[in-house]
């Protein structure tokens, strides 16, 4: 390869990543332990030092570990968050070479062929990547060899470099786990008697496939290096992010407008590439004195056209206190969403988008969230026959149906004291200390409540709803519950 | 003879002043309304005007708007509820709105009193924005500014059939362009307009 140029790999294994990544968060004293329920059984999932010294043991089930221990101290395991935290690492590693993979869930995998001498040599550069590690506070075993498998098994037993070429040599003595075996094949090889790679590699071949499968000896040989592996990078996700730096600062709004209009049309350029929308902008203004302020927009629908974005700005950018001068400008698109390109048509007008830039407008002053809309739902129960949702997040629905006429308003139920217990409506009832007298009344409608929801307010049973229409002019929506003699108001008619 | 002038349009029965000239509501203009039909009056008003209905409300407010309700109104999907801490958001609210102009009407539910500065501001982006305003006020606690006044009360009509909507009296009791006056109305559901109604009783 390279004619000449060893390939030389760097694995890194993270024996304790998860209980790393929480006490780096919030460290504590003593033995701690992360636990995660697998088939209803709460087991240790990850362990610190100091749990480990005392004999505990991941897999091992947290009330035995509890029983062992009684002072260990423990969190749930949140296995996404160690993924992310994986990635992360995976991000950082690229500062020592461009070609760095994911090894399992608990490692990394770097090509550094080429790379070395730019921190002054292999061993500095693991001495390099150690420190920085265990300044961050996380456990690693660094393996260094001329073929992935070789890394691997240096990293996790034994943790040293292999040097250039001697890759056979360093890996004689480990034992034949080293070879990202599967635990049935260890105890075979066992059983035969070969304990260690050296003693494997010296071996036939010819019975070891016919009793293990080709996958043994493609392990030995991938260590050794005669046959080839490869190292996967991950492709780096878009970063939806531009920014201005500016040779005098600034302070005029205009000024301000057009800068961001600047950025803005690079980063639409960009989102527009790739089919996205953006749904929260974020402008950070860097101030002649350090100091930097942010303009954070959120849209009502993932847009990415520059013009319609820059006046949404105008109101956030107003309170922004320049100081003695802006002299840099970033803007960053921090959530996108997928926005792919549309056939335009005759019959599509520009009101829709008018609104919702109004909505967006709105929003940033009370929150997206609380500009809302009716939604219908399939329920007789008054309270759940409409739902509201964030006008934002949903489209208007028409689907609206009702056999029997509403009221406008319903309010949560208003029970009628002094009133008599009797099936029909009350002829006289006092309601917000007001006297109503009944002229007329329409009924009854009797609701049910949906037994398959748990609703304290239905506690009561059964609903006989009346329309009552009052001599004083008011028309009211009563109820009686026949289960719990007694009247209530709910809501008033238009 | 109460029986024969029950529900009359307003071609049969002109009544002095008339109610044409002052009911579709002066756009580009902010008016109130108060009483305890108010939200009924404001649906009426929603219900002539295309495109969206944006409604401003405090959300501590107890009850809600029911959408059902709505319906033989206008459709309840092109309403939008915009919930806002304290008066003062909810006419900031309403200015971006009334001034923005892609809602035609803007409906602002008050609970303290307004003053002149903010009714004037209100009918200035009403007039910007070309839309119309409408706020719903506790008896009393209008603006000075405002376009027009009403008073929105519920009527007990003893020959009401049974499917008939509330016999209402709406009151005209500011009016900067005309002059005041009381009409008797009734929501027809099925054609989706406004009735007047002569008055009961006479």
């Amino acid at each position: 390869m390279f004619d000449g140029i060893q390939r030389r790999v760097v694995s890194i294994w993270f024996p304790r990543l998860a209980s790393d990544r929480v006490l780096r968060m919030r460290p504590v004293e003593g033995p701690f332990a992360l636990t995660h329920s697998l088939s209803n059984t709460n087991r240790i999932y990850c362990l610190n030092g100091a749990a480990e010294r005392l004999g505990l043991s991941a897999g091992m089930p947290f009330s035995d570990a509890r029983a062992f221990c009684p002072d260990l101290q423990s969190r749930p395991a949140d296995l996404l968050a160690d993924k992310r935290f994986q990635h992360a690492l995976r991000r950082w590693a690229v500062r020592y070479c461009p070609w760095v993979g994911l090894e399992d869930d608990d490692g990394l995998v770097l090509d550094i062929t080429g790379t070395a001498h730019l921190f002054g040599g292999e061993a500095e550069l693991l001495m390099d990547m150690r420190q920085r590690l265990s300044r961050a506070g996380i456990t690693a075993c660094i393996g260094l060899g001329d073929s992935r498998g070789a890394a691997w098994a240096l990293a996790h037993h034994g943790e040293g470099s292999a040097p250039v070429g001697a890759t056979s040599d360093v890996l004689q003595d480990l034992t034949v786990a080293a070879l990202r075996l599967e635990e049935k094949t260890v105890t075979g090889l066992g059983r035969l008697g070969l304990r260690t790679i050296g003693e494997l590699a010296n071996a036939a071949r010819a019975p070891l496939t016919r009793r293990f499968g080709p996958s043994l000896l493609m392990r030995l040989d991938q260590a050794l290096g005669q046959q080839p592996e490869q190292i996967t990078p991950l492709k780096d996700p878009p970063h939806y992010g531009v920014r201005i730096t500016l040779p005098d600062p600034i302070g005029i709004k205009s000024d301000v407008m057009e800068g961001t209009s600047r950025l803005l049309t690079q980063l639409c350029a960009k989102l527009k590439s790739h089919e996205t929308g953006a749904r929260i902008l974020a402008l950070t203004l860097r101030r002649v004195d350090q100091d930097s302020q942010q303009v954070e927009l959120r849209l009502a629908r993932p847009m990415r056209d520059a013009s319609r974005i820059l006046p949404l700005f105008e109101r956030g950018i107003d309170d922004v206190d320049a100081g003695y001068g802006i002299d840099q400008m970033r803007l960053e698109a921090v959530q996108v969403e997928p926005m792919p390109v549309q056939q335009l048509s005759h019959v599509s007008t520009g009101h829709k988008n008018q609104l919702d830039d109004l909505i967006t407008r709105i929003g940033t002053r009370i929150g997206l969230e609380n500009v809302q809309r009716f939604l219908p739902a399939d329920s007789h129960i008054p309270e759940h026959s409409y739902q509201i949702a964030a006008a934002a997040f949903s489209s208007p629905e028409s689907a609206w149906s009702t056999i029997r006429p509403r009221p406008l308003h319903i309010f949560p139920p208003a029970p009628l004291l002094g009133t008599h217990a009797a099936p029909t409506p009350p002829k006289r009832f006092r309601w917000r200390r007001m006297s109503f007298a009944t002229a007329r009344a329409s009924g009854p409608e009797r609701i049910a409540p949906e037994w398959w929801l748990e609703a304290d307010e239905w506690r009561t049973g059964v609903r006989d709803y009346w329309c009552v229409e009052t001599r004083q002019g008011r028309r009211l929506w009563l109820f009686f519950t026949p289960q719990s003699p007694s009247w209530y108001v709910q809501g008033e008619f238009a | 003879m109460n029986w024969i002038c029950r529900k009359y349009t307003l071609n049969f029965f002109p009544m002095t002043p008339d109610f044409t000239q002052s009911f579709p509501l002066r756009a580009e203009r902010v008016h109130e309304v108060c009483g305890p039909c108010a939200a009924s009056f404001a649906a009426v008003c929603a219900s002539s005007t295309r495109g969206s209905v944006i409604w401003i409300r405090e959300y501590w407010r107890p009850g809600t708007l029911n959408p059902l309700g709505l319906l033989p109104f206008f459709d309840p999907g092109k309403l939008l509820i915009a919930k806002v801490k304290d008066q003062t958001e909810g006419l900031a609210v309403a200015e971006e709105a009334l001034r923005d102009g892609t809602t035609p009407l803007v409906i602002l539910e008050i609970s303290q009193p307004m003053g002149l500065i903010q009714g004037r501001r209100l009918q200035l982006s009403a007039r910007a924005g070309k839309s119309t305003g409408l706020c719903l006020i506790p008896d009393g606690m209008g603006s000075n500014a405002a376009e027009s006044r009403w008073h929105a009360a519920p009527i007990f009509d003893p020959f009401s059939a049974p499917g008939d909507s509330t016999l209402q009296r709406y009151e005209l009791i500011k009016n900067k362009s005309g002059t005041l006056g009381f009409w008797h109305v009734r929501w027809d559901t099925a054609s989706r307009r406004l009735h007047l109604v002569s008055a009961t009783g006479e």
